[in-house]
């Protein structure tokens, strides 16, 4: 068998979101140093706080002003820290209940003594970041708190308003992979670096995809033969496209059609030139045209034969 | 379709089918992984593609790193002309709750179940941090591991378990994999002292702790009252079926119990007064301590084999590993293994959200002669995918 195709693929996804008033109270506490929780219908306060009730889900919004140093009620050792992780060096992961909360709050705990210096139980406080924006990681980590000892008493109401409250967040996540077409797209992709178009027949309905994806649609059953099919195939469809992509470098108005394949079972798209745009029509010939080291066909242009009649296509459309 | 709507006991698992899971499945793409289960599973019930009358299934666009991934993989099952479809964004075990609400309906007589899995595509521990809370936990990046690790402290904390009875889940499922030719984490089993001599991964996590990361795929059909005799001599029928979620934040938890389990279980009939005994139990319990929670919220006793296939602790292809509980469990009471089984799945940091299922006999093994139609007995069978062992941590 041939070698698979791979390549790296990076995900990019920054969402914007809204933040509502809970947690526009909370991240903009945050970067003022203050850290707010909500009182549950219960009287538990909820730290982080949210806008729902966790068991009754009902909406609750009396915020308070809890705590800056707090309990590890749980953790673990991060031995290698991930990118985008809140310390870069190893670390605890920590569950923190924080003084005057009922609920706790995840994150770092910088321990440069390891791990045989974390204990559920231990007494920590805040570290504050430089640079506060309005964020989780506003809290830089937190750090040992030795021979602290809990405050007692209730938390105190806090109103919630600042000036500037930060109403949104840029959630940036990036995440890294490494994409494989498969063995039939595969075995498309490597003719077409050969400047030859090969599409799998099913061997059920004997129906000829182009591009491949290794299964017919219709069957449900793998592909395997490969067929040669064009290299001229007839257009049975087209648009002509008047808005710049961006990043693409083709002069507008262009046509974009579907190009049936002498011997395809169905239609690919290409882009349709070397005749103006306003002259491209259902059954016009085409065929491909290769640039150098390209792994596609650049575009697909007149053959100068006679139109194919609408009866040999139209299954195709 | 049928016009009259059978009782809720009346939805049987009648066939079950899985790939051998691999750390990677070289250059699949993830119809290809699919394609032999989802043959293998129309084969033993003898139905084509097009005599399925409702299809879901599980997938996750993230563990794929593309958008509708779950599209290219519809060309598995003949989609076209048009089917009865849907898609959860979950494990497969969700989907086939889906399924089975539609065949209550009446709706539907059979249904095919299938969900599947390829983490080699990306770093799994990375992309599972994209399910949680954007605003306080995903900002942070923590890692699914370093998250299970705090379960499992809090467990040793509270004296729920020990790192010695963690080893012993991960001996005990590893043995029990040796036979199973899906798993991927097999062979000689060291035993649970030889395994405490680890170093630890993720303090107080040991890579026997951990899941291998799997690529594979599974698939079930289900049908109803007269259909799934005439499929199989032996259905697995569905008693009750139920599930619930918690709070997502974990440190709004106590870490230390499942509720959401426990109420499933109850809804399921689980607790049933005068069931029969539990014989089997396959739970999603992809880190050892998790396996402890789960057994008190099941009320799980020494009567009952748990995860005797090996378990997500030997081969845990994200989104269909729930659905494997269900499908092991039901092919336990094919085979006569078991009269009463139950499986669960769980989707979510730290066992957030939970589904139990209650699989259930006829009563003594039937003969052939019962049903009418060309199912085979057995309902494992190898789904023609590549082999691969070793278990990588996560
Ligand atoms: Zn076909």
């Amino acid at each position: 068998m041939d070698d698979v195709l791979t390549a790296p693929m990076v995900v990019e996804f920054p969402f914007t979101r809204s933040l509502g008033p809970v947690l526009s109270a909370f991240l903009t506490g945050l970067r003022e140093r203050t850290v707010l929780g909500v009182t549950a219908a219960d009287g538990r306060v909820v730290v982080p706080p949210t806008e729902y009730d966790p068991v009754t889900a009902e909406e609750i919004r009396d915020l308070v002003e809890v705590g800056q140093r707090g309990t590890v009620t749980t953790w673990a050792w991060n031995g290698a820290p991930r990118r985008g992780q809140p310390l870069a060096h190893p670390f605890a992961w920590v569950l923190v209940r924080l003084d005057g909360a009922d609920t706790a709050l995840l994150h770092a705990l910088d321990a440069p003594e390891g791990p045989d210096s974390v204990t559920t139980g231990m007494r920590v406080r805040v570290r504050w970041a430089q640079e506060r924006t309005g964020a989780i990681t506003d809290i830089a980590c937190f750090e040992p708190a030795p021979h602290d000892t809990p405050l007692r008493g209730r938390p105190t109401s806090h109103p919630g308003t600042f000036a500037e409250p930060v109403t949104s967040l840029v959630a940036a996540a990036r995440l890294d992979y490494t994409y494989s077409p498969g063995r039939a797209q595969t075995r498309y992709l490597n003719a077409l670096a050969e400047h030859r178009t090969k599409g799998e027949r099913c061997p059920e309905c004997r129906k000829v995809y182009v591009p491949p994806r290794g299964a017919c649609p219709t069957c449900g059953v793998a592909t395997g033969e490969q067929v040669e099919v064009g290299p001229a195939g007839t257009v049975t469809t087209f648009c002509v496209v008047n808005i710049k992509a961006k990043g693409l470098d083709i002069e507008v108005p262009y046509v974009y059609g579907h190009i049936a394949l002498d011997g395809a079972g169905l239609a690919l798209h290409g882009r349709v030139a070397g005749i103006p745009y306003d002259q491209v029509r259902m059954g016009l010939r085409v065929e491909p045209v290769w640039t150098e080291g390209g792994r596609h066909p650049d575009h697909y242009r007149p053959t100068g034969e006679p139109d194919a009649a609408y009866e040999t296509y139209k299954e195709l459309l | 379709m049928t016009s009259t709507e059978p009782d809720p006991g009346q939805v049987a698992v009648v066939a079950f089918a899985q790939s051998r899971h691999a750390r990677a499945t070289e250059g699949l793409s993830e119809v290809e992984m699919l394609l032999p289960v989802l043959r293998d599973v129309l084969g033993q019930t003898g139905l084509s593609t097009g005599q399925i009358d409702f299809t879901c299934s599980g997938s996750s666009d993230y563990l794929a790193g593309r958008p509708f991934s779950f599209t290219m993989a519809l060309d598995g099952v003949g989609a076209w002309p048009p089917i009865a479809e849907s898609h959860v964004e979950t494990d497969g075990a969700w989907a086939l709750y889906e399924a089975w609400v539609k065949l209550l309906t009446g709706e539907a007589e059979t249904a095919l179940v299938y969900s599947y899995g390829k983490s080699s595509v990306g770093d799994l521990p990375e992309v599972l941090t994209r399910q949680l809370d954007p605003y306080c936990l995903a900002p942070l990046w923590p890692d699914s591991v370093s998250l299970a690790a705090l379960q499992a402290r809090a467990l040793l904390d509270a004296e729920a378990t020990s790192e010695r009875e963690l080893a012993g889940i991960a001996a005990r499922s590893r043995a029990a994999a040796a036979d199973n030719p899906h798993a991927q984490v097999r062979g000689t089993s060291p035993d649970a002292a030889t395994l405490l001599a680890d170093a630890y991964v993720t303090q107080p996590l040991r890579r026997h702790d951990l899941p291998p990361v799997s690529d594979g795929a599974a698939a079930v059909v289900l049908a109803t009252g007269r259909t799934a005799r005439r499929l199989t001599s032996r259905p697995a029928w569905i008693r009750g079926m139920d599930h619930r979620i918690e709070a997502h934040s974990p440190g709004a938890r106590d870490l230390t119990r499942s509720p959401s389990t426990r109420l499933a279980a109850e809804h399921a009939g689980l607790f049933d007064p005068g069931a029969p005994p539990v014989d089997v139990a396959e739970l999603h319990a992809p880190f050892t301590a998790q396996e402890v929670v789960l057994r008190d919220a099941l009320r799980l006793g020494e009567g009952t084999a748990v995860n005797p296939s090996g378990g997500p602790l030997t081969a845990n292809p994200v989104m269909a590993a729930g659905l494997i509980r269900i499908g092991e469990a039901a092919a336990r009471i094919a085979r006569g293994e078991a009269r009463r089984a139950v499986a669960h799945a769980t989707s979510g940091p730290c066992l957030q959200q939970n589904l139990v299922a209650v699989l259930e006999s006829d009563g003594p093994a039937e003969d052939g002669s019962a049903a009418g139609g060309s199912a085979e007995d057995g309902l494992v069978k190898d789904g023609s995918v590549e082999d691969g062992q070793g278990g990588e941590g996560v």
